[in-house]
């Protein structure tokens, strides 16, 4: 293979700086917040909706921003978003949320965390 | 490169309608593969191969015009949102760069990917107004490297083709 260039150089030296720098964040992001929530957080528009044991089976309608709706199921010490009226569907392909991984609905503008007490 | 006008305008052209294409193509293959907003960003092709082969300003028209269309055609307001501030960052952060003559257009589709995954995380903070989406930031740091180094990839054999 032909000598890189100082541009293919530099084009490596990025990529990796980048890379570093992600795997670094999600490191320390798995470190500080540990997976141990208690209570589901759910809020719409930037405003608490609702805030609910972990611990306790249920289900919640979250009214989400302009009408839209998405079906918020507590089961077993999880809570996931098993049904959404948005076209992209992406807060129920997220499964089920932890302290580091919010379900977010951008389209409803609801976001569904987990909180410890 | 032939600097004739008619040539610009035909040209021009055709890359609209290939970043338009690629955009819907994008649209048809459901990349994500368990995390979402994970794209490969294939319409940067024709705007980084538009970058080297013609001018910014050229590059600039190609990149609204596949906004504004795209956004009509397979979005929604907040879908071009996102799309709008991401792309123009994205943009102003790849012409910078070249100019420095420091990176490859493999470099450059770098830091365009992650500066648009960074603009688009910036306007989802602003949107749903809580910061704990920051979760997501490694994820998208990382994807956007991918995905930017597979497209600055394939977009420096096409400048090298064309030139």
């Amino acid at each position: 293979m032909a000598k890189l260039s100082k541009k293919h150089r530099n084009d490596i030296i990025l990529l990796s700086a980048v890379l570093l720098a992600g795997i670094l964040l999600l490191v320390i992001f798995t470190i500080v917040l540990k997976d141990t929530g208690e209570t589901v957080v759910v809020t719409v528009d930037g405003e608490e909706f609702l805030r609910v044991p972990l611990d306790e089976d249920a289900e919640f309608w979250i009214e989400g921003y302009d009408g839209g709706k998405n079906l918020l199921v507590i089961k077993d010490g999880t809570a996931r978003i098993t049904e959404a009226d948005c076209p992209e569907q992406i807060c129920v392909k997220t499964g089920v949320a932890s302290e580091i991984k919010s379900i977010v609905c951008a389209h409803n503008r609801v976001v569904v965390s987990i909180e410890k007490d | 490169m032939k600097k004739k006008y008619s040539y610009n305008i035909a040209f021009c052209g055709i890359m609209a309608a290939l970043a338009i294409s690629l955009g819907y193509l994008e649209v048809l293959i459901p990349f994500s593969v368990g995390i979402y907003g994970i794209k490969l960003g294939l319409a940067n092709l024709a705007i980084l191969s538009l970058l080297y082969l013609a001018d910014m300003k050229s590059a600039l028209a190609v990149h609204l015009l596949r906004i504004v269309v795209c956004g009509m055609l397979f979005g929604n307001a907040v879908a071009f949102l996102y799309s709008i501030v991401g792309g123009l960052l994205s943009f102003v952060a790849m012409v910078l760069l070249k100019k420095t003559e420091k990176l490859s257009p493999i470099g450059i589709s770098i830091c365009g990917g992650v500066v648009h995954n960074l603009a688009q995380m910036a306007v989802a903070v602003i949107l749903v107004d809580n910061l704990k989406i920051a979760f997501y930031l490694p994820v998208l740091l990382i994807a956007g490297t991918v995905a930017g180094a597979l497209v600055g990839v394939v977009s420096q054999r096409i400048i090298q083709k064309l030139k």
